[in-house]
């Protein structure tokens, strides 16, 4: 482990009777996409702002690249970018207009500060689209002028709240891409999503946070393996043979099996391998064609209803964020 | 919308355009004054994309004019062309003091959508995005005033303070107005929405320009209601822009204005910076 980007101790902040942030510990070290991951609520974003200084803790410290985020905020401003919903850019200026004005403010000359935009523009693809407003983008062109605002001044760290969400599968992965290209220039990433295939994909370390706790902390891997053994997906080649497969399944494997939202297919959490071969001699005996048969690690999923008994795209009734 | 066609127009993000991006230099951090103009420019270019917003700057001191001069000057001064004389001046002061309001509005839009976030987030002077707002406002209370001074010199206004006066007086009202806006820069910190800024803001002004001097002498009025209008601060700023543009200068007047302004910024700038710092 090398040196920490982030490092929080018992971080908390209230909103009236909501505890946004309960207590949060992190260890984020330098390098890499850290993601932090929770339903909606869960307080991801009140900690992204605590820790881009936009929001005074009410208990407990942070420090980003070494410096506290309430005594050395300007010091960790001029180190992090800082990309989300709560931090966009003016709708009504056009893409070059809002860079142009950003690099102004970070201190390039309005020479370089227009070589600067153009140089972003063409990195993102947006250079055709330079000159006109920014609400008349697309949410794919919207969210890459967001990150390109982010990069005006290469930051050490930056935080990426949500920056996938609402967007479709094509301009999500080319925010992917962006998002990798960052870390194979060395910045730090932290990023929060309610995506588990996002965290999943780019995340080297996940933060489960829910209610504004984190409740399991480690590398997809281990959160996987800390749930059990792995999930067995069986698919039927008949669909209305799915009640007695379910049946003989149940008597080999001796757990719980699931009916998917696919009417031919079954799934199984697993707790032993063994079983899992005699299960599918069992169903072929019982004259049952399976179309596929695979033993794979659970999904980020299924991690999540394990830890926090509820699944991870519900919508608690109050949105701390 | 041709949004769509032109993302697929647009060329997919390069791995070589973002590594050469990314390796950018780092300048050093600019002072307040070129941040403040910086962000000040920024409001000009909204000016620019959306001209819209200039119509509280143009129609409405249009309005008020036409429809106080013709409906009630021959009621209130004997004659229009007399009350336009006295009229004129006041409704440049309501005018410019109406459009302070714009300032918390467009303030209050910038946190709704998130481009106040990002502004809090960068290194540079805390209060340079609200300076730089101002100053642009003192383009729209320029306009506005341009604007006033022209229709009214057309329907019959003369100013013997000449144009010296003219100049002086607007001067002063810009200053004031730079100053009265930051109580709207407060509101808007406080408020929720655009919407109810610009509801609290009505309330505040319309009580505060009509119990004043602005439309008629407060001589006429009851005892207790001159005491009210005696006290206001329009009514001094009222008065100081009516002396400069016929020619007589109230020297103790002016220091009232110039003293009230300060307090205003006085009072409201560090109650709207400590606001600003504390934003959730």
């Amino acid at each position: 482990m090398g040196k920490l980007a982030i490092e929080t101790r018992g971080l908390k902040k209230s909103f009236g009777k909501t505890h946004a942030v309960a207590g949060v510990d992190l260890a984020v070290s330098a390098g890499g996409v850290y993601g932090v991951l929770g339903p909606n609520g869960a307080g991801k974003t009140t900690a992204i702002r605590m820790l881009a200084t936009l929001l005074h803790p009410d208990a407990g410290e942070a420090q980003v690249l070494g410096y506290d985020v309430v005594r050395d905020a300007r010091a960790v401003r001029s180190r992090v970018g800082l990309t989300g919903q709560f931090a966009s850019v003016d709708e009504d200026l056009t893409g070059v207009e809002n860079l142009l004005l950003l690099a102004r403010l970070l201190g390039y000359s309005r020479r370089r500060g227009r070589e600067r935009a153009a140089d972003l523009l063409d990195a993102f693809g947006l250079a055709e689209a330079a000159d006109r407003q920014v609400k008349k983008y697309s949410g794919g062109m919207r969210r890459r002028i967001d990150i390109a605002a982010s990069l005006v001044v290469t930051p050490e760290l930056i935080f990426l709240d949500e920056p996938t969400t609402g967007l479709d599968p094509r301009s999500r992965n080319q925010v992917w891409e962006i998002v990798r290209g960052m870390v194979a220039e060395g910045t730090t990433v932290l990023l929060t999503t309610q995506y588990l295939d996002e965290a999943d994909q780019l995340a080297d370390r996940i933060a489960v946070i829910d209610h504004g706790k984190v409740i399991a902390e480690g590398s997809s891997g281990q959160l996987k393996a800390s749930v059990g053994a792995g999930s067995l997906h069986v698919r039927l080649r008949a669909p209305e043979q799915r009640a007695e497969a379910e049946r003989v399944l149940a008597g080999v494997l001796e757990v719980q099996v699931e009916p998917s939202a696919d009417p031919a297919a079954l799934s199984a959490r697993i707790s032993d391998p063994e079983r899992v071969a005699r299960s599918l001699a069992e169903l072929s005996r019982s004259g049952i064609d399976v179309t596929e048969f695979a033993l794979g690690q659970p999904s980020l999923d299924e991690v999540f209803l394990a830890l926090t008994g509820h699944a991870a795209e519900e919508t608690p009734e109050e949105d701390a964020a | 919308m041709n949004a769509t066609s032109a993302e697929q127009a647009s060329a997919p993000v390069t791995e070589d355009a973002l590594r050469s991006v990314l390796a950018g230099e780092r300048p050093s951090s600019p002072g307040p004054v070129l941040t403040s103009l910086t962000f000040g420019w920024r409001a000009l270019l909204k000016i620019k994309h959306v001209p819209e917003q200039l119509v509280d700057v143009t129609m409405f001191p249009i309005m008020f004019t036409l429809m106080f001069t013709y409906l009630f000057g021959g009621a209130l001064a004997g004659s229009t062309q007399e009350y336009l004389q006295f009229l004129l001046p006041g409704i440049l002061v309501q005018a410019n003091v109406m459009i302070t309001m714009n300032t918390g509005i467009t303030l209050n839009t910038d946190i709704q959508k998130g481009v106040f976030d990002r502004f809090r987030s960068l290194p540079v002077w805390r209060p340079s995005p609200l300076v730089g707002a101002l100053l642009g406002d003192v383009m729209r209370y320029s306009i506005g005033s341009a604007i006033v001074i022209t229709l009214g010199l057309v329907l019959g206004f003369r100013p013997e303070g000449g144009a010296v006066g003219v100049v002086l007086s607007v001067v002063l009202l810009l200053v004031f107005s730079f100053c009265l806006s930051w109580l709207w820069t407060m509101l808007s910190l406080i408020l929720r929405t655009p919407n109810s800024v610009a509801g609290v803001s009505m309330m505040v002004m319309f009580p505060l320009t009509f119990v004043s001097n602005i439309f008629v002498d407060p001589k006429t009025m009851p005892g207790w209601l001159q005491a009210v209008v005696e006290v206001n601060p329009i009514t001094h700023l009222a008065t100081v822009v009516r002396g400069l543009m016929h020619g007589s200068v109230p020297a103790g007047e002016i220091g009232w204005v110039l003293v009230s302004s300060v307090l205003l910024v006085a009072v409201f700038g560090p109650i709207t910076m400590v606001l600003y710092r504390n934003k959730k």
